[in-house]
């Protein structure tokens, strides 16, 4: 890149030629106040107005956002007539938000409230009429409220990045003009996947988690056995809601926590990975001997399975009939563990801390319950869980490690762990399966084939004279292309893992925000490395583990030889599969 | 989508692979819709969507920020009363109420049995003539709220003898 030279506040800096005037005064130190501008230009560029600077050669102040630097531009940010506008343009977005700001569960991660407290914007300085608002909270996953939306375009752009799917638009006209699914439905209404990734871009209150903390609250009450169990990708970032750096674990902090918030037992939901790999890997080689419908494809990721039911109903068969990990635990808690201990299942309330917003949908599944008992109960986002230990009192940075509770069940390996990142899952199915097909562990557990975050990972095994062909996509643009390949009958794969979220679960639509502007000590490109330093963690806590692999977990194997038989069993097709159903798009 | 004839989506289709070698087909895959049907609901819109790969919730975006092109079905005689600067200060307020009150629909509504469409129009650049008032593209000049009745029996009796 060629460099030129600029002059930022009357300082000479030399910056590199195809900058906008943004990213060249953060590249020379200067954080200018801008709002709907994200990463790599995914929002409706310049829209807010917020980051008006003065620069020479252009006619008036510019969008410091899309405007481009240019040779020997002198760029004034601090000029009177600079800081008014920036303050006026807060001002008139408030002027027509919902300024509940107390009651508005983004306090504290708003990027509004932020720049309205930077630009000192004053409070009702232009008082008049409200453009008419929804308030859409059918979905079990995600609240939309458009009275806190600014029309970013953020969320519209996400959700075209990551799934090709747009299912967000600018609806109407001028000052009527809404965010919304087509006709302004429901999500509920509307091929939405529930991943989430809208609300975790979404720079104010409009999209939210639909919370459940009410409802753990009233099953506590109610004097409920109310156990808890953590997804692997929950303790990768947990500690950020508590300003620590992002990638840092905190698995001991969180167990801790969770047993000073009341919960009778602490389980870990790699248990049910574990599980679920023991029915995914038999099921897979019964496929491969029988000739089953292949490839198979991993149903783990309950927004990739809404996709899948909504996109490619002739595809489903396809999918594994794995309920999905945390699903396989409550049903296992509800059934062997209550028998075992002498509980009621009825009186059981199961309460999965989740990284996915797509995973309340999922619980309320009416085929993922056992004799009308729901597997899971409720589920809390990890940003849920952190409001709770607020609430509570807990300094989560000063707490104690502690360790699961693992009374019969709740042990895990490394292969449970890696479950939440995309490739995980393949790495801990291979593992099982070559074991399986070879009676031999793998000589290197690790499978750096399946690692990384290129969109779509492809990786040969040859196990026992058999070639395995493997693929591993995250996103729905990404998986759409391996999808259409087996449409047109022309996959080379047996093996296919598919996760919803861009990384997979560990950049969830239920993990903390990641907001550069709340995160001062985090590199500039934080939006681009997050995922990996999140990884990073899950892979260090699999490398730590004496077992890495699902078939010598010894209480997995305690569960078979006690309760389940053998994978893929009458009784583990009972409580550990399911089924799919397509989806009408655009329901009345 | 279950509910659009098959002809229909035939059609649809051809009219969207009209414009496959555009850079941006979406206007004028839409406008072409308009004039073919009249209006675009959003089982057309998907249809669209599957044969372009935009996405509905976009289409639909485009469909209410042009209010050329309509949701619903437009009435057999569209009645667009200018409500520009020009006109309103002539009284075009009066004309559209008339209108409004004798079919029974408020402006941009139109009529249980299809027959009429009111729609408020911006400028439409006949200040010269104000009040302005189009039927079906004809131009009704200097309208005054005593023609009104006349002008729509004169089309309700132009159905009947049909």
């Amino acid at each position: 890149m060629s460099k030129i030279n600029i002059k930022i506040e009357g300082i000479s800096y030399e910056v590199e030629a195809g900058m906008t005037i943004l990213e060249a005064a953060k590249a020379c130190g200067y954080e200018i106040p801008s709002l709907c501008a994200f990463n790599h230009g995914e929002c409706s560029k310049g829209s807010c107005r917020v980051c008006l600077v003065e620069a020479t050669g252009a006619r008036g102040l510019v969008a410091a956002c899309v405007y481009p630097v240019a040779e020997g531009m002198e760029i004034t940010i601090s000029s009177p007539k600079a800081t008014s506008a920036r303050r006026t343009s807060v001002e008139l977005l408030l002027s027509n938000h919902n300024k509940n700001c107390q009651q508005c569960d983004k306090n504290g991660k708003c990027e509004l409230l932020h720049v309205a407290k930077i630009t000192g914007a004053r409070d009702d300085m232009y008082v008049g009429e409200q453009t008419p608002t929804t308030f859409d909270q059918i979905s079990p996953s995600i609240v939309r409220d458009t009275s806190k939306c600014i029309l970013c375009g953020r969320c519209v752009e996400r959700c075209k990045n990551a799934h090709g799917l747009g299912i967000l638009g600018f609806e109407k006209r001028g000052f009527n003009t809404i965010v919304a699914p087509a006709e302004d439905r429901s999500f509920a209404k509307s091929p939405c996947i529930l991943c989430g990734q809208c609300v975790s871009v979404c720079p104010t209150g409009a999209l939210m988690e639909a919370s459940e903390i009410d409802r753990v609250d009233e099953a506590m009450k109610a004097g409920k056995y109310v156990v808890v169990q953590t997804a692997p990708a929950v303790r990768a970032a947990l500690g950020e809601e508590f300003d620590m750096p992002i990638g840092t674990l905190v698995t001991g902090k969180m167990v801790s926590a969770l047993k000073r918030l009341g919960f009778k037992k602490v389980f870990d939901t790699n248990f049910g990975a574990d599980l679920t790999i023991m029915e995914e890997a038999s099921e897979l080689l019964d496929r491969i001997e029988n000739n089953g419908k292949l490839p198979m494809i991993t149903s783990c990721s309950p927004g990739w399975v809404n996709y899948a039911e909504y996109q490619y109903g002739d595809l489903l068969p396809h999918l594994s009939s794995c309920k999905s990990p945390h699903q396989m635990f409550g049903a296992i808690l509800k059934s062997y563990y209550c028998e075992k201990n002498g509980i009621d299942p009825k009186d059981m309330f199961v309460v999965s801390i989740m990284p996915c917003t797509a995973k309340k949908f999922e619980k309320e599944r009416p085929e993922l319950s056992v004799n009308g008992l729901a597997d899971v109960d409720a589920v809390l986002t990890t940003r849920e869980l952190a409001k709770l230990i607020k609430r509570s009192g807990i300094n989560f940075v000063k707490l104690p490690d502690s360790e699961f509770d693992t009374d019969i069940v709740g042990e895990y390996t490394g292969a449970g762990v890696i479950f939440g990142t995309t490739g995980g899952v393949m790495e801990a199915a291979l593992r099982t399966a070559a074991y399986k097909l070879t009676g031999e562990e793998l000589a290197k557990v690790e499978l750096n084939e399946v690692r990384g975050f290129a969109g779509i990972k492809e990786a040969s095994y040859t196990l026992a004279g058999k070639e395995i062909k493997v693929a591993v996509a995250h996103g729905m643009r990404n998986a759409k292309v391996l999808l259409d390949q087996i449409r047109a009958g022309n996959s080379p794969y047996h093996f296919i893992e598919i996760m919803g979220c861009p990384g997979g679960c560990i950049a969830g639509g239920g993990q903390p925000y990641v907001k550069p502007c709340f995160l001062p000590n985090e590199d500039a490109d934080i939006l681009d490395t997050f995922r990996e330093k999140r990884a990073k963690a899950l892979y260090s806590e699999d490398a730590s583990k004496a077992l890495r692999a699902s078939h010598k977990n010894p209480q997995i194997i305690a569960l078979y030889e006690n309760y389940l038989e053998k994978p893929n069993s009458h009784k583990a097709h009972e409580l550990l599969h399911t089924t799919y159903q397509t989806r009408e798009k655009y329901t009345k | 989508m279950a509910h659009l004839q098959e002809a229909a989506v035939k059609k649809i289709n051809e009219i969207c692979d009209r414009y496959v070698n555009e850079k941006t087909p979406l206007m004028m895959i839409l406008s072409d819709i308009q004039k073919e049907y009249g209006y675009i609901p959003l089982e057309v819109q998907e249809l669209v969507s599957a044969r372009t790969g935009v996405p509905v919730a976009e289409i639909y975006g485009v469909v209410t920020f042009y209010s050329f092109f309509s949701l619903t079905p437009k009435g057999k005689y569209v009645i667009g009363v200018c409500l520009g600067t020009a006109c309103y200060v002539k009284g075009a307020q009066q004309i559209i109420d008339k209108f409004s009150e004798i079919i029974g629909i408020k402006p941009g509504e139109t009529s249980k049995d299809g027959l009429f469409t009111l729609d408020a129009l911006r400028c439409i650049g006949a200040c010269g003539i104000a009040p302005a008032v189009t039927i079906n593209g004809k131009v009704y000049p200097k309208l005054t709220v005593d023609v009104v009745p006349k002008i729509v029996n004169e089309y309700k009796a132009l159905e009947a003898n049909e």
